[in-house]
């Protein structure tokens, strides 16, 4: 590696699967239009649930994406990463030649993995016997099972990882893929998917007490509202390939759609303390990471638990960032409801859009903000104007914070 | 300049190992751990085998609202963080919390809650419709098992980088690389990391009889787990977890500080080729010992002891002893290599971890543990694996690998600090 070699991050690729939109275009499309991807769950029937609502991905039929042997040994969140994959590597364009194998890694995360599969296979063993258990449910169900997937696939041999943080691992992946291009392997695949709407993985969501117990999918999550009651749960993600700035220029990628400039990761301090929590201090270390100034951030993507008290603790950390309305902030999963790992890479991916196209997605069905609160919701319709800079946050139950910074690569300089 | 990083404490529980001293013991004098498995009746099951530990966590000092909230994994990581925090004499009250990480290993982390939530919440499996009337509160806790590394963190008030790195079986080498690279470069002074996994549950018994890794040979148990000899027929199944205080190296010594040895290499690659399938050659693990060896800056001959994944299925004892002469050399044939799966089982993405413990403390004695049941070696697997009985031996640099489904391979090098020159 040159001493003097252009280790910046960019992404050269993105592949995005979403409730409200399958791959990025329809994604954005929906959007910028509003339309969301929330509806009373259809895998089976919701109606002894005190939660209904979710946002399930439609018209996704795995055979035509992926090969029939791939079928029978996949949960349908590793089915969507694959996808996922497959589509932030056709958009790259990377050369077979472009890399030795060692050259290319992947960094996934993952919250709950392949839990529908391994739902079922649980049936098999405890109804008909140890002996009707899949041969691929060692390794359907474990958290690895994406990276593992995607590097076989691709023939990925060089660094690679699996990274559990709940809703904030999938910036987790993104900041130790950048990590691992720092570090000497200059392309890695990252990102997050998840997907646990079986009704065993349902259950288990409901126990989490976060969840919206509203029947109508306009107004069932509504970050930072004066009527949030909680989160809908959804499904998908997003996979970005990551390249060294120096190892993109010298393929000629046709298309760098930003820089992921900083990163940071911190944990709450336990229940009861008297510290502050820890969201406020990840922002400013990725923006300290970056080189970027408050003032310099055009747009903050909010973790938008939609749970009141998690809310507000977010609007405070944002103000105390970026003063009382200092930035205007958003949350486009609103129209996707939470998706766990996926979120993330999913905001990341709406950041890079924003950038593209100088304009600011709105905050879904969010109306009326508290006066308190102090932010500057995006709401009802997309804000135009340049956009070169952006801060994505996601905060994991129990504790975790983590922030990116994503910024834009002027043409000349890429 | 570069900023290095060492070993401080260590708290362990394995099979027949509570706690550092009965580990140690245990592991030198070649006995095994491995007995017909207890935790449920495994007559329906292929294998009826595994390596439990004896853990009463009423006596390890878990809050009875401890032990109703964690996952029996989750209760063996907080215990030895705990100890490896106590064993380090880090004063972490005077330490600013935003310089202390977490890094915790597990490869199926909260199975033994899930199968149990599950059997009540399905009516032991004839709902597929489940009654959330019934609901553990902390079910969300297994479905996502980032509340491990929560927990840790809780236990130090950590505010630093906390995650869950779950690699499948390197889970264990894999976290406490992340823990090197984030305090090498400055994202933490100190890291508790380390890995946990409890996995003898019958749905992970059932995936692994499946593909037949595990061993068939239930009539004998206590010489089940036979790393590289002729007659081995798969490996067993373990549970058990080890935790790192991971510090600094000027910061440990300016408070000197007990080291038990220098981590100052590592790496891992992937074989990309199949999710439980080695390929003969052993290249993937190969290049992973030799990136780590450079990151080390030390030839191949530097290696005292290989601390070898050693699982005891036909393929990975064949495909570990392809890596070792493939990146080695003419070395392969000298350098002493054991697995203490032959005593502990394989615990999955735990045994990194708790492997990383036996090659720091095989630095801090002298001594090289051995490969229990070892008695007819594979005509394929050639090299000097330790048969039996614990050899002494001045060790300064030790090589530990790790091999896993989703075709992880791992290395890390450990030498012993008191070569280490500023």
């Amino acid at each position: 590696m040159n001493e003097t070699a252009d280790m910046r991050t960019y992404v050269t690729g993105i592949g995005l699967l979403a409730p409200n939109g399958l791959g990025l275009e329809r994604y954005w499309e929906a959007t910028l239009e509003g339309r969301t991807g929330i509806d009373t769950l259809s895998r089976f029937d919701v109606s002894r649930y005190p939660v209904r609502l979710a946002g399930e991905i439609d018209g996704f039929d795995a055979a035509e994406h992926l090969p029939s042997r791939l079928l029978p040994q996949t949960d349908v969140s590793t089915r969507y990463a694959l996808v996922a994959a497959d589509w932030a590597l056709a958009d790259a364009k990377i050369d077979q030649d472009a890399y030795t194998d060692y050259e290319m890694g992947v960094v996934t995360s993952n919250a709950s993995g392949g839990f529908e599969f391994t739902h079922r296979e649980f049936d098999k063993l405890w109804t008909k016997g140890p002996e009707t258990v899949s041969v691929y449910e060692s390794f359907a169900w474990f958290y690895a099972v994406n990276t593992g997937q995607i590097s076989i696939r691709h023939k990925l041999r060089g660094p690679s990882s699996a990274l559990v943080a709940e809703q904030a691992g999938g910036l987790d992946a993104i900041g130790h893929a950048r990590r691992t291009i720092k570090r000497g392997t200059p392309m890695v695949v990252t990102g997050g998917v998840d997907s646990a709407l079986d009704p065993w993985g349902w259950v288990s969501q409901i126990s989490s007490g976060r969840l919206s117990t509203a029947t109508d999918p306009h107004r069932a999550y509504l970050p930072f509202d004066t009527h949030a009651r909680g989160y809908v749960p959804g499904e998908g993600g997003a996979m970005l390939v990551l390249e060294a700035a120096h190892a993109a220029r010298a393929r000629t990628a046709p298309r760098i759609h930003g820089e992921i400039a900083g990163y940071a990761t911190t944990f709450d301090p336990p229940a009861g303390s008297t510290r502050p929590p820890g969201l406020r201090r990840a922002a400013e270390l990725a923006l300290a990471d970056a080189g970027v100034r408050p003032a310099d951030v055009d747009v903050v993507f909010a973790d938008a638990c939609g749970v009141p008290e998690l809310d507000r603790a977010e609007a405070q950390a944002i103000s105390a960032v970026f003063g009382e309305r200092g930035v205007p902030v958003t949350a486009p999963k609103a129209l996707t409801g939470r998706l766990y790992s996926g979120g993330g890479p999913v905001d990341v991916a709406t950041a890079l859009l924003s950038i593209r196209d100088g304009v600011i997605p709105p905050t879904g069905g969010t109306t009326e903000v508290p006066e308190d609160y102090g932010i500057d919701l995006v709401r009802a319709v997309p804000r135009s104007g340049p956009v070169s800079t952006a801060l994505v946050l996601a905060r994991g139950r129990w504790g975790f914070n983590a922030a990116v910074v994503v910024r834009a690569v002027p043409e000349e300089t890429a | 300049m570069t900023r290095r990083v060492v070993i401080t404490g260590i708290g362990v529980r394995t099979p027949g190992g509570n706690g550092v001293k009965a580990f140690w013991e245990l592991l030198t004098s070649g006995r095994t751990a491995t007995r017909r498995i207890s935790l449920f009746d495994p007559s329906p099951y292929r294998s009826q085998v595994a390596a439990e530990a004896d853990f009463d966590p009423v006596h390890e000092g878990l809050s009875p609202r401890e032990i109703r909230r964690m996952d029996r994994a989750t209760q063996f990581a907080v215990v030895c963080a705990r100890d490896a925090i106590r064993d380090s004499g880090l004063e972490f009250e005077e330490f600013d919390p935003a310089r202390v990480g977490v890094s915790l290993g597990s490869a199926v982390a909260a199975a033994t809650s899930l199968e149990q939530e599950y059997l009540v919440l399905s009516d032991g499996g004839r709902e597929w419709l489940m009654d959330h009337g019934s609901l553990s509160p902390h079910m969300f806790d297994y479905l996502v098992p980032s509340v491990m590394p929560a927990e840790v963190a809780w236990t130090v008030a950590a505010e630093g980088p906390v995650t869950m790195v779950s690699n499948g079986c390197t889970s264990g080498i894999d976290s406490v690389g992340h823990a090197v690279q984030l305090v090498r470069e400055g994202s933490a002074d100190v890291m508790l990391a380390g890995a946990s996994d409890t996995p003898i549950t019958p749905i992970v018994v059932a995936c692994f009889d499946a593909i037949k890794a595990t061993t068939s040979r239930n009539d004998d148990p206590e010489h089940a787990s036979r790393p590289f000899d002729k007659s081995r027929n798969g490996f067993v199944l373990a549970e058990g977890a080890a935790m790192f205080v991971l510090e600094e190296y000027e910061h440990a010594r300016r408070r000197g500080a007990h080291v038990y040895a220098e981590i100052s290499g590592y790496a891992t690659r992937c074989n990309a080729y199949h999710m439980t399938g080695l390929k003969t050659d052993g290249r993937e693990m190969a290049e992973a010992i030799r990136t780590a060896l450079d990151e080390a800056r030390i030839d191949g001959t530097a290696i005292d002891y290989i601390n070898a994944h050693g699982s005891g299925t036909k393929q990975n004892d064949r495909h570990e002893t392809a890596a070792y002469k493939r990146s080695l050399g003419e070395h392969a044939r000298r350098a002493p290599i054991s697995s203490i799966k032959s005593m502990v089982g394989h615990s999955l993405g735990a045994i990194g971890s708790i492997e990383i413990a036996a090659s720091a403390l095989a630095i801090e004695n002298g001594v090289i543990p051995p490969t229990a049941n070892l008695h007819e070696r594979d005509p394929e697997c050639d090299l000097d694996y330790v048969p039996l009985t614990a050899r002494e031996q001045r060790l300064g640099t030790v090589l530990t690998v790790g091999s896993g489904f989703g075709g992880f391979q791992s290395a890390m090098i450990l030498r012993d600090v008191a070569s280490v020159t500023t």
